[in-house]
């Protein structure tokens, strides 16, 4: 689906949603690399073993998520920003998404901005808790969203400043059923 | 008219790399460019790169450019002739140089063709109007020159390069209204296409653009679905409003050199285009004439880094210079560029590759 659409197909992102136990024990990183490509930078950068050896630079990345402490390092350095971090035990209805974000017009931190899923469609109003500058020069940014619960596996962008996010020519891309599933599995 | 040792035609990823292999092997090194600056399509690519660490992995083609061009610069082995066009390669062995205006005659001992690619273009009614660029204009416009290309714009193409000058016009506070892809698959990362889906940008596989309107320059095209036989479907047709459309339907390698020099070439469609065989040490079938990048086989920019060290190295190695690790850098340089070629990304180039491959010492 995602070779049609850009859009990862609703199988994929339930392989990357953590076990609802080690979701109550906090942050973790949500990979969302579902292609063989020759790229590793995130287990080179992952100072915690968490991101596994790769046999081959083409293999999927593999988490361990007990291992994985969501410090969020890797969501800098993919280059493909693939890598989110989840904080579900953010508070009692809200979760913390954590999402690399390489555009110039930083949101303020503590303003309200439109969430878009992951076919760029607003999903709820989100709230900028941080605005973390790159870990390193030229590496993404990381903003800190304040989500729903209910959509810690759905919002993935916020919409851009100068840009309209309006439907256009004709309605092209499935919509997926991903928030539904989402909440049956929790 | 001048002798040296090695001249590398062309200062992109694989050139430089070239220069700097041979160079830490001893060889003395001339590396002409014919732009101002040394980095080839690296300067434009703001994105972080992918490979591993050794093909600088997170780091940005633009700081790529800028860690090798002065790694090139600081070398006493290189030297560097920018504003230079390689304008033909003759009987005597001999390349013909155009240096900011004025003629040399050059003779090298090996010579590495590291010239690239150029864009493919895409005809159809109204294709020449203003406002129709390529994806790598539009590139050079926003990430050289700080030029904006237009309001809104619409994309040709879901490679790499398509859906990846669509995030950067996005970046640049570019609309980018739809990617439209004849396929019926994105050819690009997936990653990549996943950025810009999620900010909105809609990509259209199995469609092309029908025409071009506008009077004094472009103010829409009409788009429309392809069937099996990629014939426009009648009724699937989409108006889209747009002042700047952006083709990016692959590239061609630039081989008139190596046509020149009479090496041996082959029509591989895997690999871009016509491309010359060339051994495992990456030299064509024209003994002293060796080969990295695009030209060679169109593919990603770390590639042509690694496959720019195997040129390197060996074109060093056959004056003798082996002087650095010669015989392990070659063999890590070796394994590396197979080891990016090895997955399903690497599937077509692999399968352009087989054929073309001669044994070391075939060349004549």
């Amino acid at each position: 689906m995602q070779e049609q659409t850009g859009i990862p197909s609703v199988d994929h992102i339930l392989s990357t949603i953590p076990p609802k136990k080690r979701l109550a024990k906090g942050p973790v990183a949500v990979v969302e690399c579902f292609q063989e490509i020759p790229c590793d930078p995130c287990y080179t950068s992952c100072t915690t073993g968490a991101i596994l050896p790769f046999e081959d630079i083409n293999q999927l990345p593999r988490i361990d998520w007990e291992t994985c402490n969501g410090c969020g390092r890797c969501v800098g350095f993919c280059p493909g920003l693939a890598i989110f971090i989840v904080d579900d035990t953010y508070s009692e209805n809200e979760s913390l998404v954590k999402i690399p974000w390489e555009f110039s017009c930083l949101p303020e931190e503590g303003e309200e901005v439109a969430g878009l899923n992951r076919e760029g469609r607003e999903v709820a109003r989100v709230r900028i808790k941080k605005v973390q500058p790159s870990p390193k020069k030229n590496r993404a940014h990381i903003l800190w969203l304040v989500v729903p619960r209910e959509l810690a596996f759905e919002v993935r962008s916020i919409a851009l400043k100068q840009g309209k996010q309006v439907d256009r020519g004709r309605k092209i891309c499935l919509k997926t059923q991903l928030s539904a599933d989402v909440k049956t599995l929790r | 008219m001048f002798d040296t040792e090695m001249l590398i035609i062309g200062g992109g990823p694989a050139g430089l790399k070239a220069a700097l292999s041979a160079a830490e092997q001893g060889a003395d090194v001339l590396l002409v460019d014919r732009n101002p600056y040394l980095g080839g399509q690296l300067v434009k690519q703001t994105h972080m790169f992918f490979g591993s660490q050794k093909q600088y992995a997170s780091e940005r083609g633009v700081t790529i450019a800028e860690i090798l061009t002065r790694e090139v610069l600081n070398s006493d082995k290189i030297c560097v002739l920018t504003d230079t066009t390689a304008l033909g390669y003759f009987e005597d062995k001999s390349v013909a140089l155009e240096i900011k205006g004025t003629f040399k005659t050059v003779y090298p001992k090996r010579v590495i063709v590291a010239t690239g690619a150029q864009e493919n273009t895409l005809i159809f009614p109204n294709s020449d109007l203003p406002g129709i660029y390529g994806a790598g204009a539009v590139q050079t416009l926003m990430n050289v020159h700080g030029v904006m290309p237009g309001a809104r714009v619409a994309m040709v193409g879901a490679g790499n390069i398509g859906v990846i000058v669509s995030y950067q016009l996005l970046q640049a506070g570019v609309e980018v209204v739809a990617i439209i892809e004849a396929a019926p698959r994105i050819g690009g990362y997936h990653v990549h296409a996943a950025k810009v889906r999620r900010l909105g940008v809609p990509i259209y596989i199995a469609h092309t653009v029908v025409e071009a309107h506008g009077r004094e320059s472009l103010e829409g095209i009409t788009i429309a679905c392809l069937d099996e036989k990629w014939q426009p479907v009648k009724g699937t047709e989409i108006e889209l409003e747009i002042d700047v459309l952006c083709i990016s339907v692959g590239l061609s390698p630039l081989t008139e050199l190596l046509f020149q020099a009479g090496c041996k070439m082959e029509y591989v469609p895997q690999l871009g285009g016509h491309v010359p065989y060339r051994s495992e040490n990456l030299e064509t079938t024209v003994a002293g004439i060796y080969v990295a990048g695009d030209v060679c086989a169109v593919e990603e920019a770390s590639a042509a880094m690694v496959a720019g060290q195997i040129a390197g190295l060996a074109a060093a190695g056959s004056l003798g210079y082996k002087q650095n690790n010669y015989e392990a850098k070659l063999k890590d340089a070796k394994n590396e560029l197979a080891g990016l070629r090895r997955g399903p990304a690497g599937e077509k180039v692999r399968s352009g590759l087989w054929a073309l491959t001669i044994a070391a010492g075939e060349a004549v």
